[in-house]
């Protein structure tokens, strides 16, 4: 029987690989870029767009950004916009939040977001919620960015998942883009957005080639804020996801494809303002609910969208109960079976969703 | 018929009298008074300045009345708003700033309207020196919807034009108002922000986070510590291992002031000013002064000092009674001129205070507005799953 299946799955391959050879994957005015690239351009464009844009960040400057995403820009901008502050976190975000205040729009990069705990105080109390204390008086333009969540082998501290901590308060916009079109969009819509944005990103994703369109490669190509993407069209579950977790989506949901169960895979894009219809739309086509995060379960951001979709119209339609599958509840460690073992890896996405499908 | 006589006369009683002051006045004005004088102060303490403020200040006629006339204004407004909370009707946080007028006062004289300013808490005095009315100030204590705030915002959350509030995380402020000098060195408009703090304050780290970049990127910003000897209850000998404030910015250049004298703060704003104008980067002034309530309305201020230094303060260093002898002392007003200011000062407060207690409070529908700016409205969950409220910007 498992030879049979064996057999016939690479039957299937053999076919899609010919199918593959007859037509172009990318459409000739497409690209490849990389989610680095993508950042880099979006920053690049509004900088060039609006004068009062600047960003600023440890390194960002001369060392061309910790890990490259600012490259070129300080060449290009030079000290006034592109600037390089001492590693007084709570000290240069304030700054920011301030000059944002006073009527400049700042790019204000944490080295990674397990250093914002440093600076949340600012982003919380200053930049969230000054527009709602002066009713209306006093506005923040400010975008807050940087690698959010796990990488490799960097251990406990500097591994956190911050979505569900920011997404907890109001006055805050939060954006976790997955793909290099993503990336792009979302964080030009950020930097245009007349509201304090936290825009989450991946370091792991930083190298990740994805095609880009012609559309998107665009100066005035922006996605939308608090719209969730259809990465994955299927009728069986409903896999929502954010960030790198989205490959991981996909990858399961190919594997699973084979033995004939299609997941419609979410991008969730943003998480603050959620996206719930799209999920609820979703879930009333396919019965079942699965999140994928790499936070932490309790308190995240699966248990949010768990929480809305029990109190919301799409709780009728779920056949199974809604799950999450979530980072291991604990810290990062450091050896690498061990950090492979703490976050979601696509075996525990398929077994997942066999399990909700009792299959 | 004995009540409408008992009316008339009053009423003729009283423009007698108000004709007869104004006739005393009017006559004294044009020939009598000292247009301007030239007073000594005290000489500021300097660190890693040369030079200092000048030692003698001109005041105006119009300037001492117009200075005596706010910070009489903001002593009866704080005092009202003693006797509000005590009535229950200001509620939550009160941080009264009496005793420290000079400071706001000589300040704002010290720097222009297109200047800015951010503060802490101790903010009401502030909130008026930048253009709030007493009315919206009064009225955003006791949370109307004609509050500067509409309500949604309180003691410690009062905003205007080029004034960043009213903040209530302590330090927090400080950071903020460098970003604002940042902003006004990148635009280029020579203007400044004064960046307020008290001494209980000075002790964050993020103040000096905030000293070294302000000074390495040369920022347009005037640190100004209001050092009122307590940080709460606890005294400066106890919270700082430094309590000469003026030092702590270390490489900025710093001055210590009387915080008292509203010509000395004046002079000192005006020194730092063109200090930070002429692009050599932050200063940083320590205002010694004090403040005659507790730190808050829930604050007796009584335990953790006495009420016979209290006592002293108000009758050797009030910084209004000074203003008013050295005016009248140099025959540059008249003591029933002032006392009409007092009057009209009282009014006004009244009037502010009758508008705070009589204002309805926001409507509910506001209860989610102003979470977002320039955004589409939306919806925003109420406390149960079926309330969804409506949010506009």
């Amino acid at each position: 029987m498992a030879s049979l299946r064996c057999f016939l799955r690479s039957g299937k391959n053999a076919v899609s690989a010919v199918l593959r050879r007859e037509f172009h994957r990318t459409s000739p005015a497409a690209v490849q870029v990389t989610v680095r690239d993508a950042l880099n351009q979006a920053m690049d464009e509004e900088l060039e767009r609006d004068e009062r844009v600047f960003l600023l960040g440890e390194e960002v400057a001369q060392y061309d950004g910790a890990y490259k995403i600012s490259r070129g820009l300080w060449k290009k901008y030079g000290d006034k916009r592109i600037i390089d502050t001492p590693i007084t976190e709570m000290g240069f975000a304030g700054i920011a939040v301030g000059a944002a205040m006073a009527g400049l729009r700042p790019i204000c990069e944490f080295m990674t977001f397990n250093f914002s705990m440093q600076a949340i105080d600012q982003v919380i109390n200053s930049a969230a919620k000054t527009y709602y204390m002066s009713a209306g008086l006093q506005p923040v333009p400010i975008v807050f960015r940087g690698p959010n969540g796990a990488s490799a082998g960097v251990a406990a501290q500097h591994s956190q998942c911050f979505a569900a901590w920011y997404s907890h308060c109001p006055g805050l916009k939060v954006v976790s883009p997955w793909s290099a079109e993503d990336a792009k969009g979302l964080l030009k819509s950020a930097i245009r957005d007349d509201n304090p944005v936290v825009f989450l990103e991946n370091e792991l994703m930083y190298g990740v080639p994805f095609e880009m369109s012609e559309e998107a490669q665009s100066k005035d190509f922006i996605i939308p804020i608090g719209k969730a993407k259809i990465e994955r069209q299927g009728n069986h579950v409903t896999l929502v996801s954010h960030s790198r977790m989205v490959s991981l989506c996909l990858d399961a949901a190919a594997v699973l494809a084979k033995e004939g169960i299609e997941c419609e895979v979410i991008n969730m894009r943003t998480i603050r303002p959620l996206d719930a219809e799209a999920i609820e739309t979703s879930i009333m086509k396919t019965n079942h609910l699965i999140t994928v995060e790499g936070g932490w379960p309790q308190f995240g951001v699966g248990a949010e969208i768990l929480g809305r979709i029990m109190e919301g119209p799409a709780f009728n339609y779920l056949d199974a109960p809604a799950v999450r599958v979530t980072g291991v509840d604990i810290p990062m460690p450091y050896a690498k079976i061990l950090e492979d073992n703490s976050i979601p890896q696509i075996k525990d996405i398929i077994f997942s969703v066999k399990k909700t499908l009792n299959v | 018929m004995r009540k409408m006589l008992t009316i008339i006369s009053n009423v003729l009683r009283g423009s007698a009298s108000r004709n007869g002051a104004r006739v005393v006045v009017s006559a004294r004005t044009y020939a009598d008074f000292t247009p301007q004088a030239t007073f000594d102060i005290k000489k500021c303490d300097l660190h890693k300045l040369e030079e200092g403020p000048p030692l003698q200040a001109m005041l105006s006629r119009e300037e001492g009345l117009q200075y005596y006339r706010t910070m009489q204004t903001m002593r009866r407004m704080e005092l009202k708003a003693d006797q509000l909370y005590k009535q229950k009707i200001i509620r939550g946080f009160c941080h009264l700033y009496d005793g420290q007028e000079a400071c706001a006062v000589g300040i704002e004289a010290g720097i222009n309207l297109s200047d800015h300013l951010i503060t802490a808490y101790r903010a009401h005095a502030y909130t008026l020196t930048r253009g709030g009315t007493v009315r919206e100030i009064m009225a955003e204590l006791t949370g109307r919807r004609g509050g500067i705030a509409k309500g949604k915002g309180g003691s410690m959350h009062m905003y205007t034009k080029n004034f960043y509030g009213g903040n209530g995380i302590v330090g927090a402020q400080v950071p903020l108002g460098a970003g604002v000098a940042l902003a006004c060195k990148y635009l280029g408009k020579n203007e400044l922000c004064v960046c307020l703090y008290g001494d209980g304050a000075a002790n964050q780290g993020q103040i000096f986070e905030t000293y070294n970049m302000a000074s390495l990127w040369k920022l347009p910003c005037i640190f100004i510590c209001e050092n009122n000897k307590y940080g709460m209850g606890t005294s400066v000998e106890r919270a700082a291992a430094s309590t000469d404030y003026y030092k702590r910015g270390d490489f900025i250049p710093g001055l210590r002031v009387d915080g008292m004298d509203i010509l000395c703060v004046r002079e000192a704003t005006k020194f730092a000013a063109e200090h930070c104008r002429s692009g050599k980067g932050p200063i940083l002034m320590e205002l010694q002064t004090y403040r005659y309530h507790g730190h808050s309305m829930s604050d007796p201020g009584v335990s953790y000092r006495t009420r016979e230094e209290i006592q002293e303060v108000r009758s050797k260093s009030d910084p209004i009674s000074m203003l008013k002898d050295r005016m009248l002392s140099n025959n540059m007003a008249s003591v029933e001129e002032l006392k009409e200011i007092d009057v009209e000062v009282r009014k006004e407060i009244e009037d502010a205070a009758q508008f705070a207690t009589t204002d309805p409070e926001p409507p509910l529908d506001d209860l989610c507005n102003h979470i977002f700016y320039n955004n589409p409205p939306m919806e925003v969950r109420g406390t149960n799953p079926w309330t969804k409220l409506k949010s506009v910007s």
